[in-house]
């Protein structure tokens, strides 16, 4: 949808001052702080006056690989100040792309076989051993960093990047998460030595 | 005149008089109430730093003790003024090092500090109490250090928002030990780590300590460790409000917490984990401001402790918060005042949570004395607008932010120029509005018919004409600031308005329709405007007249022409076909 700008009675080279409705990125200069993607993306985007009606014509932008196409950024909009959009950035967590899932293999000790869940879809430790003990029926109480999981019947512990077997709950639950790659349940009696590190 | 009052007495009677706007009235009486006035003025806003220099400011007020400055236009925040475009505050500190030893007060906003000025700054002013730079650059934690080591009564520093170039965390160290009048400090801008036994120290020295902003890299294990040394706090911004689930580490923040009987106002909170939460529990029926808008919890959690504080008169929040969220706000919070909800995912093309413009609405029917808004979200209604229109007609502040530029209503795919209409109809005391969505002149023949206080309003991606402009220009009788990008306005609305502008603090055009031609004769004109093209393309007249500017600048000013103009800023004078000859 592409509307000139206003005719003016004197003559002007309405070429020259046509103010394109359209994204920015085709007329306009760039501003020197405008990140090099933005200019140069321009989406033809036919979805002006239709935008939230209809969701089958929007997933028609998007390309192949499945993920919805960043927007072509005009600088500035939406206004949102830089700290802001930094701190954002920063705390962009894996669950907020669509789609991508961590799912990691869990084992139980004892058990006739292993599950598999999504690690983004709990949000701190507190929820994700709360699900453990759901889905295989045991407790796991609660962790300290003196003692681990001693006491409990059972102690939840992860094969981290290294290969290592480390306890779950000694780190960080966003560290946790990108260096978790399978989850073991492991005995109480056997899981002591863990905890005495 | 017979029956005057010795001067002594006016001067008494003045001194009750704070407002700029009463002290200026007084000063219009006569020439002798002027003088004075002018002697025993203290304090002094200027709003545009290019509309007057500090020569005429000394000046006429020598006994100043408290100025506020501000300098880039409101749009430098979405990066829309160049690098280097100017606000450099350095003469006013020069000037006022020379002949205003007992000044106490700087508070700046938008402007570019160095570190030479804070230097000066700590070396001039022997009585030197509050230093607050808001959104301000230019400067190191060396600066920072000369304001510490040298300014012995300092009370304030507030770096809200400033861009702090952290070439160490030792500069907190440089405040004295026998340096025990801090009242205020906020570092929550500063990227790297302060000095954390530096600042416990500071803080336990500091008994009339009442604000206390953090900065990220304070640890949550660390946190009740300041608290204990100040439980006299009235605002604390935690630092990143995340750690390793321990019971000890929550325990101990929930003691620390619970000490605090005075906490009104909290932010902070990057990074905020819903486990620690509960441990701010016993604060919350206190807290009368709340900053969330960092904190990337989610419902329930973020429900949970938004409800919990019942006497909220201020919220910021990530649209974390979704409908329901606000729906339960607004049950809770009666005494809300201010809401402001941020974008968690500004760019992102599709929704990531159910925000929409239903929150906003349940808000307005809920809380009767909401006044300021600020809301960003995907849709919005002209039958949402119209209902928040007539559910708070109360309401001084409305800026709508629509993330997609021209979105019509999404339910009857019209310009969305019936709800703002209703906004500024029924919004009688409306001060400040910020427009986005499909817009047509018909919502700024609405705006300058009836929005008569209306003083500040953002205009992004509206309009069809030249005749959207000339109806906010011809009706806004109290507009002092307009600021406009990507709309179709030029020459004509500017120039039959152009005395409007002598009116106004100042206003703001890029990528609108005006030619340079139309720039050089407003400037002509109207010589007691600044005419500024800012254009990164070269001269302007190395472009046809009739090209269109990229940026224009308008403000009033007593002092006339900038003298600090950097190569992309032209100003448009009577000399100026003359110099770019």
């Amino acid at each position: 949808m592409e509307r000139s700008a206003a005719v003016f009675e004197n003559d002007l080279n309405l070429k020259a001052t046509e103010l394109r409705l359209g994204l920015p990125g085709t007329d306009n200069e760039p501003d020197h702080q405008q990140s090099s993607s933005s200019s140069s993306q321009v989406m033809k985007n036919n979805k002006r006056s239709c935008s939230e009606m209809d969701g089958s014509q929007k997933t028609g932008q998007h390309q192949e690989s499945g993920a919805p196409a960043p927007k072509a950024q005009v600088v500035g909009w939406p206004p949102v100040r830089n700290y802001r959009k930094n701190v954002l950035e920063q705390q962009k967590k894996p669950e907020s792309d669509t789609g991508s899932g961590m799912f990691v293999k869990v084992s139980m000790d004892g058990a006739p076989y292993l599950r598999k869940i999504d690690l983004k879809f709990y949000k701190n430790y507190f929820d994700l051993l709360k699900a453990l003990e759901n889905m295989f029926k045991c407790t796991i109480g609660v962790y300290s960093e003196r003692e681990g999981y001693n006491g409990s019947e059972y102690a939840p512990t992860y094969e981290d990047k290294d290969g290592d077997w480390m306890l779950v709950g000694d780190v960080p639950w966003d560290m946790f998460v990108t260096s978790c790659r399978r989850l073991r349940i492991m005995k109480g009696s056997e899981a002591k030595g863990l905890a005495c590190l | 005149m017979a029956y005057s009052f010795p001067e002594e007495v006016l001067e008494h009677v003045f001194s009750f008089l704070t407002s700029d706007k009463d002290r200026n009235a007084v000063s219009l009486v006569c020439k002798s109430w002027y003088e004075i006035e002018r002697w025993c003025r203290r304090r002094i806003f200027v709003g545009n730093c290019y509309a007057v220099s500090p020569e005429i400011v000394i000046r006429r007020f020598p006994e100043v003790r408290a100025v506020e400055i501000k300098g880039k236009p409101h749009f430098a925040d979405f990066n829309l003024v160049p690098e280097g475009w100017g606000a450099y505050v350095y003469p006013w500190i020069a000037a006022m090092s020379a002949a205003c030893p007992l000044l106490e007060e700087i508070k700046l906003k938008r402007m570019v500090v160095t570190d030479e000025s804070l230097e000066l700054i700590s070396k001039s002013f022997k009585n030197f109490k509050v230093l607050v730079l808001s959104s301000c650059e230019g400067f190191t934690t060396d600066g920072l250090a000369s304001i510490a080591a040298n300014c012995r009564n300092l009370r304030e520093l507030d770096l809200r928002e400033s861009e702090v170039e952290d070439l160490s965390g030792h500069w907190l160290s440089h405040f004295p030990d026998n340096y025990t009048s801090l009242v205020s400090l906020n570092i929550s801008c500063l990227g790297s780590e302060v000095s954390f036994s530096a600042l416990e120290r500071l803080v336990a020295r500091s008994p009339n300590l009442r604000t206390l902003r953090l900065n990220r890299a304070v640890p949550l294990e660390k946190l009740p460790n300041l608290l204990r040394r100040a439980p006299q706090l009235v605002e604390l911004g935690t630092g990143a409000y995340s750690a390793e689930i321990r019971s000890d580490t929550y325990s101990n923040l929930a003691e620390a917490f619970s000490a605090c009987k005075q906490l009104k106002g909290l932010s902070g909170f990057w990074d905020a984990i819903p486990s620690y939460l509960p441990a701010m529990l016993h604060v919350c029926s206190g807290i009368t401001s709340l900053n969330l808008s960092y904190a990337t919890i989610q419902s329930p959690d973020l429900v949970q402790l938004v409800t919990q504080c019942r006497n909220l008169q201020r919220l910021w929040v990530l649209d974390y918060i979704e409908d329901r969220g606000l729906e339960a706000l607004a049950a809770s919070c009666k005494d809300l005042q201010e809401l402001r909800v941020f974008p968690s995912d500004p760019f992102g093309a599709e929704p990531n949570v159910s925000l929409t413009e239903q929150g906003l609405v349940s808000v307005s029917e809920g809380c009767p004395k909401l006044q300021s808004v600020l809301y960003f979200c995907r849709q919005m209604s002209n039958a949402a607008l119209v209902a928040i229109a007539r559910n708070r007609p109360n309401l001084i502040r409305f800026r709508l932010c629509i993330l997609e530029p021209r979105v019509p209503d999404y339910l009857t795919l019209e310009p969305l120029d019936t709800g703002f209409g209703a906004i500024v109809e029924n919004c009688k005391e409306l001060r400040r509005l910020s427009l986005s969505g499909l817009l047509t002149d018909r919502v700024f023949k609405y705006i300058g018919t009836h929005a008569k206080k209306l003083e500040m309003l953002s205009i992004a991606f509206a309009g069809d004409s030249d005749l959207g402009l000339h109806h906010v220009l011809s009706g806004c009788e109290s507009l002092r600031k307009l600021e406009i990008r990507d709309c179709p306005f030029g020459d004509k609305a500017l120039l039959a308005n152009a005395a409007k502008l002598e009116t106004m603090r100042s206003l703001w055009m890029s990528s609108c329709s005006v030619s340079y031609g139309a720039c050089k004769l407003l400037g002509q004109k109207l010589p007691r405007l600044n005419v500024e093209v800012i254009d990164e393309r070269g001269p302007p007249d190395s472009r046809p007249e009739s090209c269109p500017v990229e940026r224009l600048y308008v403000y009033r000013t007593v002092s006339g022409r900038r003298v600090d103009m950097p190569g992309f800023v032209w100003t448009m004078d009577e000399d100026a076909s003359l110099r770019f000859s």
